[in-house]
């Protein structure tokens, strides 16, 4: 009983601290610190990958006192993040708005030049993580063991073989094309909503294939409905060690997605250096590190100017692939 | 079946440690509080508290969302039936016949009934839960997009000759829903589509909820003004009083309508299982189905207790089911759970098919929990009946003003953004217009609901079958459902054929 009333009050004092803290304005420090509560967008709904991910950011800040105010996510999921990114590009000079990104960072600015965003204004603060790609096939496909045996099998079914994957021109169609191309292929890529609902379309045979994150497809992977035939890193996963990579397969061919945290554009300097100093200590918490294990999760920490020179390598490679399956011109 | 048992009482076991059973207490009254307010919603209410979870252990974390989760269910029926305007999506239908019951001075019936058939809904929901949730599983994880569709298909169905006499007037207002249903962002083509005037509010499409209290919450509230000056500045709402007596009749009442809760039950607990659906197309449906099985269906729309009973069972019998999928697929069966599921990630547990068998605690735990929360949920919710009569006798020149700001921030709160204020503002006078020219608005909310999950659903189906719409008909679960829903959809004309020839 003692330990309930203890719970309870630890409950009740955290809502309480919260509050005062939210309101109390600053008084005179040295460093900069925020002083109202930060907004956190996401580039995505409620309950996808990166929204998981911030979720658990916020927690790891509130629950470890890295920061004086609280962290509130604001999921932005219209047009393919267009509506994330128009929001922070308005908040020019603000202190207090960060966003939680994936690769629609590069692709959606490149595929809608109407909307007037260069990323490169952004304020670079903290690639927390890179995500994984993996090819799933269902485990009842006794045949398919291995990558020429999937080539084989795609092939035998021509269109009727159907990948699955998260949206039209999305990263799950980049890998398509690429495996069309490679393996001389005509597989139909259905669109669906969220890498979860692509998961369970293998898992109910309703697909033949996905290239879904481990994260995605793990709960079904470890159950053994699912098992994965080769991954598009650079090394081998420590989860997945018998699938090959594609390189090892003579294909040169490596894709991952991003996780990182970009600031509004013209933050003020004192401001950028506390929020990559704050995710950096996130980063490096045990939390944190234990999530990137959990979910094969790759990428060290880039912050600052190595961020910045990395998104412009990564918007040019995402510009190419685009061009080339037709998306812009 | 005694393994289950065996299962289901260790669960209880941990429902029944304190501090459990106070955060079930705590979280239905939450709930009730966050379900009432409108638009805030159980799914902005969990994503709010989700940060407090980590302080106490993940099963104690899953039984207070859940019970806010539960508790919300019941709660979104107040502003329904007190303001009309809809607590959350998924309490839309019952503001059809709790609002005219409320206007009526029957707040008090319509009050009771709704709390008595969500414990019902919860009740039998929960025991289908407990015993069959492996087979049900395969068939959620079986279902594809042709069956998604053809359920949708099943949906408008139930729905059809729910509109007025009018023909043209109710094709018009489904066709205004489905093309703000349309508004934002395409997934198949990978596009954004119609938005209006450029205005990149429009690219997160129209929310529901902006429509609903739009046309709703202001539209009645403008409706109400012009009563008001017209009667000369008389109360918004009748009067209505509780008394023992009152409340047993109420009851009684209630029992003669048993079928009706079974059906909204069942039904909901089923759609709520399928990935994506979640508890508002279930709670429409059951409305639906309700008006078409009853002996008066004219009644419907004018104050039935049916009305008000159907939709409430099936949305707490959804939201239950809506966590099987979650629980044994890991993927979100509604909105709701998609959060929940990403508070399981940050308590270190990994949903899927492995969790039952892995965290078997957790599992029969939250199981348990509901069984709880369902209890304490009605007996709070019927305790603050008389509570919420007493509002009711407020003027309306001091309620229109906190009605107004509630929806204001119903309006802002699921999307955080001003230009979902401005919009809900604008549908809530058109709505107002429309009801003036004696257009139906519920077909209109109807298409908002089912159009974003039917056409996805139908446009995959036509990808993977190259444009053939014998997919629909070849399959195991699609064909029998489509069937049905073109055998209800050609009902009314079957039965106007079937007249003439009578009266011949």
């Amino acid at each position: 009983m003692l330990k309930t009333q203890h719970a309870l009050t630890k409950m009740a004092c955290t809502i309480g601290a919260g509050a005062i803290l939210a309101t109390m304005p600053l008084i005179g420090q040295a460093a900069w610190e925020p002083q109202k509560p930060v907004e956190f967008v996401v580039m995505a709904g409620k309950g996808g990958g990166a929204d998981k991910a911030v979720r658990l950011i916020q927690s790891i800040i509130a629950s470890e006192k890295m920061a004086p105010v609280p962290f509130t996510p604001v999921n932005k999921p219209g047009g393919s993040g267009a509506e994330a990114l128009v929001h922070l590009n308005g908040k020019k000079g603000d202190n207090h708005t960060l966003m939680f990104t994936l690769n629609s960072f590069y692709t959606t600015p490149l595929r809608q030049p109407k909307l007037g965003i260069d990323i490169t204004t952004f304020t670079p603060v903290a690639r927390m993580a890179e995500d994984t790609f993996l090819l799933w096939v269902h485990s009842d496909r006794k045949d398919i063991n291995n990558m020429a045996d999937f080539a084989k099998a795609a092939k035998a079914k021509g269109k009727k073989w159907i990948m699955a994957g998260t949206g039209k021109n999305s990263e799950d169609n980049l890998l398509t094309d690429f495996l069309n191309t490679a393996y001389d292929l005509n597989m139909k890529y259905v669109p669906y909503k969220g890498g979860g609902k692509v998961a369970k379309e293998l898992a109910g045979k309703n697909a033949d294939s996905t290239v879904n994150n481990p994260s995605e497809q793990l709960g079904f992977y470890e159950a053994g409905t699912t098992k994965a035939l080769a991954s598009f890193t650079d090394k081998r996963l420590p989860l997945f060690p018998d699938a090959p990579t594609f390189k090892e397969l003579g294909k040169d061919y490596v894709y991952y997605m991003q996780r990182t945290v970009v600031g509004a554009p013209g933050m003020s300097k004192e401001a950028a250096e506390y929020y990559q100093g704050l995710f950096k200590k996130v980063f490096n918490s045990k939390k944190w590190q234990g999530y990137r294990t959990k979910k094969s999760l790759q990428g060290d920490l880039l912050q600052g100017d190595a961020l910045m020179s990395y998104w412009k390598k990564e918007r040019d490679i995402h510009e190419v692939m685009l061009r080339n399956m037709g998306a812009i011109k | 079946m005694l393994e289950i048992l065996g299962l289901l009482g260790n669960g209880f076991l941990v429902v029944f440690e304190p501090l459990n059973l106070a955060l079930i207490i705590g979280g239905c009254a939450l709930g009730l509080f966050i379900g009432a307010m409108p638009g805030l919603g159980s799914v902005n209410g969990v994503a709010i508290l989700l940060p407090l979870t980590f302080l106490v252990p993940p099963t104690g974390a899953i039984i207070f969302l859940a019970a806010i989760y539960y508790g919300a269910m019941y709660g979104g029926a107040i502003s329904s039936i007190m303001l009309g305007i809809p607590g959350a999506s998924t309490a839309v239908a019952t503001t059809f016949d709790g609002r005219p019951l409320a206007k009526q001075g029957l707040a008090d019936k319509a009050l009771t009934g709704a709390a008595v058939a969500s414990f019902v809904g919860g009740s039998i929901s929960v025991v289908l839960f407990t015993f069959f949730a492996p087979p049900l599983a395969h068939i959620a994880l079986v279902f594809g997009a042709p069956e998604e569709f053809a359920l949708m298909m099943l949906a408008f169905a139930t729905f059809v000759g729910l509109g007025g006499d009018d023909i043209f007037k109710t094709v018009f207002s489904i066709a205004i829903g489905l093309v703000l249903s349309a508004v934002g962002f395409d997934i198949i083509s990978g596009e954004p589509r119609l938005v209006l005037w450029d205005i990149t509010g429009f690219l997160h499409g129209v929310n529901f909820l902006v429509l609903a209290i739009g046309i709703y919450g202001i539209g009645e509230m403008l409706w109400t003004v012009e009563e008001n000056a017209l009667a000369g500045g008389k109360s918004m709402l009748s009067e209505a009083t509780v008394t023992i007596a009152r409340t047993m009749s109420n009851l009684r009442e209630l029992v003669g309508i048993w079928k009706t809760m079974l059906m909204g039950s069942i039904l909901g607990y089923f759609v709520g299982i399928l990935p994506a659906a979640g508890a508002t197309p279930g709670s429409l449906m059951a409305y639906g189905i309700a008006k078409q099985i009853s002996k008066d269906p004219d009644k419907f729309g004018q104050g039935a207790i049916e009305g008000v009973c159907a939709p409430e069972a099936a949305n707490n019998a959804a939201s239950t089911g809506s966590m099987l999928p979650m629980l044994t697929l890991g993927i979100p069966g509604s909105p709701t759970t998609a959060i929940l599921l990403g508070g399981m990630v940050i308590w270190g547990l990994e949903p899927g098919p492995r969790l039952f068998t892995d965290h078997s605690e957790f599992v029969w735990g939250l199981i348990a929990s509901l069984y709880a929360a369902n209890l304490f949920a009605v007996i709070i919710n019927i305790a603050f009946i008389p509570v919420f009569i007493q509002i009711l006798k407020t003027p309306f020149t001091i309620l229109a003003p906190i009605i107004f700001i509630l929806c204001l921030i119903g309006g802002y709160a699921p999307t955080q953004s001003m230009h979902d204020v401005w919009l809900m503002i604008s549908f809530g006078i058109v709505g107002y217009l429309m009801r003036k020219l004696d257009y139906p608005l519920a077909p209109a909310v109807l298409a908002i609901v089912l159009g974003p999950l039917a056409e996805p659903a139908m446009r995959q189906s036509l990808i993977i079958s190259d444009g053939s719409f014998m997919i629909f008909f070849e399959r195991t679960y699609a064909g029998p459902i489509m069937i049905t829903a073109l055998l209800l959809l050609f009902l009314p004309l079957f039965k106007i054929g079937y007249d003439r020839i009578r009266k011949k």
